[in-house]
């Protein structure tokens, strides 16, 4: 045996089993023997890109299932390959340690997740973004977790992650979209040089959003199309009005302005249709046919005719889509009917495809060449596909009037064809036309009729007793003839043929009782002994609907009227109608039935929700020069004459320009108007404007040595500007909680009413004391209150909602360490006997240079105090500085001692029992020492 | 995403497996064969196949078969582009993409597999990234495998996966610095029977061959951009710059790959540089038919017309052929009724002519229709659409500072 053989081996000659070993992997037993020297090999394997190792992996990987306790020797190994300097290793081992589907590890793949998806390299990152839905699949419990990770990594700004972080979200959790506001922007300028899989998904996934998030673009044209169908058709004053009813709702309506971020999303994914890769261009074409309006719906003809000359596979994919698009939007491909011209060397699949879509193009002024095309079909090798082409011309013939006789006429000439085959199939056809105007043409059903000795098809058949049935009036003299023969063929025609001539007699009977009664009663009792139980019954109904006897029922009144009801014409009507509910160029799409894991796509909103969600706060201060000087016009504009929802339109806009900035605005000229009213207010603002600046920069800096912190930016929050500082006075209600101090400013001209704290979403431990609600601010004025946090001792954020009377803004509070802690008073030997209690472990010590301005003592203790809320410790040298204070919540100890030395030197020793808090206070004050 | 691959050669065999989640039972690719038998012929099968609980997406390239198995919803033309982007790896690294080669080289088709999907999304589907991570199979290493026991995955760290130019490795030299760009355009036309065009349409590739040192960024301009019609780029080229400019801009990627491919519209009449004159007829009695078919030169511009073949696919009739030609050979396939006159040059002195008698399959009818004739052909040296190729100048932005001084970009148009 192999195996054995293999496994000793296997540590002296690794490499000369490679072949031996995958074809085990090639074949399907599970080979335990060889699993466990080679977990031992994983181990021992010290070089994790070495040669072996890749097809260790591969054999470690697909057995891991069926050999756990195996396969989790190796789970160490990766571990370390985790703690790697080289991102390629570290990458690598996060790539096989995820792929291990076995259970028991499930902690150990999240944490490591969770640590690389904050790795500095970005490779690593996309490793992390890949493992999310392995460890999604392993243990759909983790779910909440991933999407943390995956919250986080959609924040990543590089290319090589978006692409796999979108894939995972569309695995994990696809309605999230509220995930999705804060990147969109982001992920639309990235696109086009994410690679090209990522493209594909990235692209799919925003046609999603979009649908969610703006209007629809042909809102105004479908209600137009809407009342010019409603006139087309309408005769009566009645309608008239209802016309002038709608007009003048469509004037009222205001006029379609498209969201900047969906124009942001049209134009960034315009120049991928270019792409080499199929289904990238795909995915833009159906993001335009879902999103765009229809006057730019048109470009992605060109890119999808383009694909008509890629793979046969591909092929059959874009004529599926463009089949269903060219039932919507027939003017889009018009111009390039000619590339669906069938070649003779197509598969036949790809032929019907084709066929359709040129039958969907057809109209009145092409419909000539199209069926001098189709003629030439017909005379193919090909049966299948002459059999569609008949259908095609039938379909043509009902769809354009103009040609129903000349197609008629060609598909009589058919009949006479002497391929069985295609006269089957025009009489089938010319049967469903001939249902269209049965009066004109009795001279083609008494053609037919004769045709009856010659075709065998028995669809062809049935369809041509079905139609000397229905119409014996017009063939009077040749209807009984026809049953005549039958009746002697009866027993041996297939089952459907049989149906038609019973019904065929019992047509007769009913109009022409005199010459067929006899016929009749033989054609039902042939058929009441059929072999076949339908047969059988349909005759015993019918007989008793049809031949009166003494206990004949109600029914039999009404049977001429049950059989010789006028048929409505039968529609012929594509496949491909109404298969756009689904997502284009999506699988679901392709089998026109749910695929497992499809997204619907969402129906576009009534109105749009807030486009302020995808504000992104701006950090810099060139931005934030900008906002102030669009801030007080954003007021005033509302103050206007101007409803509130102009106010909000303007808003959105001037946010716009920012994210346009990058971008060329195109949508210039219009807004051109917008501006000069802008110009204007702004002129009238200017003498208000100096005092109102004032005001603010006094409320910005109460006092010199707190520093404010932002919470909700004046744009993001609509005028309400919120910050907030650490007051680091004691909080009265709760000693554990550090109390924040909230400065609300309403910038709007409105009053806001009812300013409070909803929906807290805190980490395990962290309690928050709400500020009492604000009943009401009126416009231009700031509010001051306090509110309570403990933070556990942690530097997480509290995350909260902020609400107001009409909207809730998600904002957070991130304590700088300093600030999670109260002074102590210590006297010199109290400080020397608590810092001997906490030595060791609990001492952290760096050496620093202090920075320039740091000339004395003075300074240090300035720059320390600002750093961290603790107080000064008396001492008697001038060399060492000591502060004390504990921590608000727990209470520990935090003694920090600053020695300086000759020439700038100093050292920094903190001790503390946290040794988080510990850590970070050292760096914290660090930096402010060194500066 | 793509759960597991499996190839299937011409013959129903399952030569090779690969799974990428959890295993996948090959009883599942029962559906295919059914579908495939429905099919008949394999360019038939139905691309997309549902099954109860999986679908199967399947291309058809070089007789193999390259089934994968979907659990959930992706776009096919997803699967399908990736499918044929693992076929085109094959032919890059094997040569060729076939049953025999994917045997011979399993180990590395293996290599190949695993690096190129993780957890079925594709995670490095670049040739030039590939390469480093496992190095394509040459005859003398495959000894030197062989005798020491190596093998052929890539001792260095594939750092071309962390550029954000993926395509291109670090650190190229060359001691000569060259660049070669091949124009190749086809023309795509439907005749009907009098020989009018139905349909013609021109359609062009350059293909490129860059050795050129270091990162170089070259650009690429056309004299007349407005004859292209739609165009495709690889993803090097830059879309703003080709939006704004109308040049083509891009960091290549070492050694071949194709640059762009575009299409020139149809308005202008495009011409055919050869007439057929062909008479097949068949007779109502004595089931046999008559052939004869003409090729001659129309509008060559002075250049020779090569690689000249003509396919008949006959009706079904017809059992056997017996012709002659002035030139080339023929030769009929009685199964699959492909009749093939390989022409080779066209000789515009002596027009090759291909004559001879059919013979039918007794008592059938005699077919209505006469059979559609295909034509290939090439010619060198010369662009259908005319203007384009003359007009194309190469520039380079930057050029490395190679160990030649004087970069020398050698420009070969076809």
């Amino acid at each position: 045996q192999v195996a054995p053989a293999a496994g000793t081996r296997f540590h002296q000659d690794r490499a000369k089993n490679h072949p031996i070993l995958l074809s085990h992997t090639n074949a399907l037993n599970s080979r335990s023997e060889l699993y466990s020297p080679l977990c031992e090999c994983v181990c021992s394997d010290v070089c994790f890109l070495s040669q072996v190792k890749k097809l260790v992996y591969v054999y470690l990987v697909r057995y891991a299932e069926e050999q756990q306790d195996l396969a989790l020797l190796s789970i160490s190994t990766f571990q370390r390959g985790l703690k790697d300097p080289n991102q390629l290793i570290r990458a690598s081992a996060l790539r096989v340690l995820s792929s291990i589907r076995v259970t028991i590890i499930v902690p150990i793949m999240m944490l490591a997740i969770k640590e690389a998806a904050s790795d500095m390299s970005p490779y690593v990152r996309k490793t992390a973004a890949h493992a999310i839905p392995k460890l999604h699949s392993l243990d759909p419990e983790q779910k909440d977790q991933l999407i943390e990770v995956i919250e986080k990594l959609l924040a990543d700004k590089t290319t090589l992650v978006a692409g796999s972080v979108v894939m995972a979200f569309e695995e994990v959790c696809p309605d999230r979209i509220d995930l999705i506001h804060k990147n969109y922007r982001k992920l639309c300028n990235l696109l086009i040089d994410v690679e090209e899989w990522g493209q594909v998904v990235i692209i799919n996934m925003l046609t999603r959003y979009a649908r969610t998030q703006f209007l629809n673009p042909n809102i105004n044209e479908s209600l137009l199309e809407e009342s010019s169908e409603k006139a087309f058709y309408a005769s009566d004053d009645e309608e008239d009005e209802d016309k002038k009813a709608e007009a003048a709702t469509l004037a009222k309506r205001k006029p379609y302005v498209m969201d900047p971020d969906h124009r942001l999303l049209l134009r960034n994914t315009k120049p991928l249709l270019q792409s080499r890769n199929a289904a990238v261009v795909m995915a833009v074409a159906q993001l335009y046919f879902h999103l765009a309006p229809k006057a730019e719906v048109g470009i992605i003809a060109k890119a999808l005719v383009r694909l008509m000359r890629s793979h046969s596979e591909v092929q059959y994919v874009v004529l599926q889509n463009v089949a269903t698009m060219t039932i919507k939007r027939r003017g889009m491909f018009e111009p390039y009917l000619k590339s669906f011209y069938i070649r003779s060397t197509d598969p036949t699949q790809i032929k019907i495809l084709k066929l359709e879509v040129l039958t969907n193009l057809a109209n009145e002024t092409n419909i000539s060449t199209i069926l001098r095309e189709f003629q030439t079909y017909i005379k193919s090798m090909d049966k299948d596909f002459v059999a569609a082409s008949i259908q095609a011309i039938g379909r043509c013939a009902t769809n354009i009037g103009e040609v129903r006789d000349t197609c008629l006429n060609g598909l009589v000439q058919l009949l006479s064809n002497r391929d069985e085959l295609v006269v089957a199939e025009s009489v089938v056809v010319i049967k469903k036309l001939l249902q269209m105007q049965p009066e004109q043409h009795s001279d083609i059903i008494k053609h037919m009729a004769k045709l009856i000795d010659n075709i065998q098809v028995p669809m062809a058949r049935a369809s041509i007793l079905w139609l000397i049935g229905e119409y014996c009036e017009h063939v009077p003299k040749i209807a009984p003839d026809v049953l005549r023969n039958m009746a002697k063929t009866f027993t041996n025609e297939e089952d459907i043929v049989k149906l038609q001539i019973i019904n065929l007699a019992a047509k007769l009977y009913l109009t022409n009782s005199k010459q067929t009664k006899l016929l009749t009663q033989y054609v039902l009792n042939l058929a009441k002994y059929d072999q076949n139980y339908d047969i059988r019954d349909r005759a015993r109904f019918i007989r008793q609907l049809i031949v009166p006897t003494d206990k004949s029922g109600a029914l039999s009144k009404y049977a001429k009227k049950l059989f010789l009801a006028l048929k409505p014409a039968p529609v012929l009507q594509s496949t491909f109608k109404d298969r756009d509910h689904f997502q284009l160029g999506s699988l679901s799409h392709l089998l026109n039935a749910k695929a497992a894991g499809y997204q619907e796509l969402p129906d576009w909103p009534e109105s749009a929700p807030d486009p302020s969600v995808r504000n992104v706060e701006v950090k810099d201060s060139v931005c934030a020069r900008r906002t102030v000087l669009t801030g007080p016009e954003e007021s005033d504009s509302g103050s206007g004459s101007e409803s509130a929802s102009a106010s909000d339109e303007s808003g959105s806009g001037s946010e716009s320009e920012e994210s346009r900035e990058e971008t060329e605005s195109e949508d210039e000229e219009e807004d051109e108007e917008k501006e000069k009213k802008r110009k204007k207010r702004l002129d009238k603002t200017k003498a208000k404007k100096p005092a109102e600046e004032s005001a603010e920069r006094c409320t910005i800096a109460p006092s010199g040595s707190i520093k404010m912190y932002e919470l909700l930016h004046r744009i993001t929050g609509e005028g309400l500007a919120v910050e907030y500082c650490f007051s680091r006075q004691p909080f009265s209600p709760d000693p554990n909680m550090v109390a924040v101090q909230i400065q609300f400013t309403n910038n709007t001209n409105s009053e806001t009413k009812n300013l409070h704290i909803e929906e807290p979403r805190l980490q395990s431990g962290m309690r928050i004391r709400e500020f009492t609600e604000i009943g009401l601010q009126p416009s231009g004025e700031s509010v001051t209150v306090v509110m309570g946090i403990d933070f556990c001792d942690s530097t997480q954020a509290a995350n909260f909602q902020l609400c107001t009377h009409t909207r809730k803004f998600f904002v957070s509070i991130q304590p700088p360490v300093g600030e999670l802690m109260t002074p102590v008073f210590l006297t010199e030997n109290d400080f020397k006997k608590e810092q001997g209690k906490l030595m060791g472990m609990n001492e952290i010590s760096e050496k620093l240079m202090l920075g320039e301005k740091c000339v004395n003592e003075h300074v240090i203790v300035e720059r320390v105090t600002a750093t961290a809320n603790l107080s000064r410790v008396p001492c008697g040298s001038e060399k060492e500085c000591r502060f004390a204070g504990k921590t608000v919540s727990s209470g520990c100890l935090v003694l920090v001692t600053v020695p300086t030395k000759e020439g700038g030197g100093a050292q920094l020793t903190v001790n503390c029992e946290k040794m988080l808090i510990g850590t970070l206070l050292v760096k914290d004050i660090m930096q402010a020492l060194s500066q | 995403m793509i759960h597991s691959l499996f190839l299937i050669n011409n013959a129903g065999d399952l030569f090779l497996e690969k799974h990428w989640k959890s295993v996948i039972s090959r009883s599942v690719c029962d559906y295919f064969f059914e579908a495939r038998e429905k099919a008949v012929e394999p360019d038939n099968v139905p691309p997309v196949i549902r099954t109860p609980h999986h679908y199967l997406i399947n291309i058809y390239r070089e007789k193999i078969f390259f089934v994968s198995v979907i659990q959930t919803e992706v776009p096919p033309l997803f699967v399908i582009e990736f499918l044929h982007r693992v076929a085109e790896t094959f032919q890059d690294y094997f040569g060729e993409c076939s049953e025999s080669t994917i045997k011979d080289n399993v180990v590395i088709v293996y290599e190949l597999l695993e690096e190129m999907l993780d957890n079925g999304f594709p995670l490095a589907t670049e040739s030039n990234i590939l390469k480093e991570l496992i190095r394509p199979p040459t005859i003398l290493r495959s000894m030197v495998n062989t005798i020491t026991g190596s093998s052929n995955v890539g001792e260095t760290l594939p750092t071309g996966q962390l550029s954000t130019i993926p395509w291109r490795r670090a650190g190229v030299k060359y001691t000569n610095n060259e660049a070669y760009f091949d124009v190749v355009e086809e023309i795509d036309a439907i005749l009907d029977k009098s020989g009018t065009t139905v349909f013609a349409e021109i359609q062009g590739v350059i293909d490129a061959c860059v050795k050129l040192s270091g990162m170089p960024d070259l650009t690429l301009s056309f004299m007349n951009p407005r004859l292209l019609d739609d165009v495709s780029f690889h993803p090097c080229v830059r879309y703003k710059r080709w939006e704004s400019e109308r040049v083509i801009s891009f960091v290549p990627p070492d050694g071949n790959f194709q640059l762009m491919s575009y299409h020139i519209s149809a308005q202008n009449l495009v011409a055919i540089p050869v007439y057929v004159k062909q008479n097949i007829s068949f007779f109502e009695t004595g089931s046999s038919g008559r052939l004869d078919i003409t090729v001659g030169p129309k509008q060559t511009m002075g250049k020779t017309v090569e690689g000249l073949v003509v396919t008949v696919h006959m009706p079904k009739v017809v059992l056997s052929a017996n012709l002659n030609a002035t030139q080339g050979t023929y030769n009929y396939d009685p199964v699959t009724k492909i009749l093939v006159w390989d022409i080779g040059k066209l000789n515009p002195q002596k027009l090759p002519n291909l004559k001879g008698s059919l013979s039918l399959q007794s008592g059938a009818p005699k077919p209505e229709e006469n059979p559609s004739l295909n034509i290939d052909l090439k010619i060198q040296q010369l662009a259908i659409s005319g203007r384009l190729g003359s007009f194309i100048s190469v520039g380079c932005d930057s050029l490395p500072a190679g160990p030649c001084d004087k970069a020398l970009l050698l420009l070969t148009l076809f």
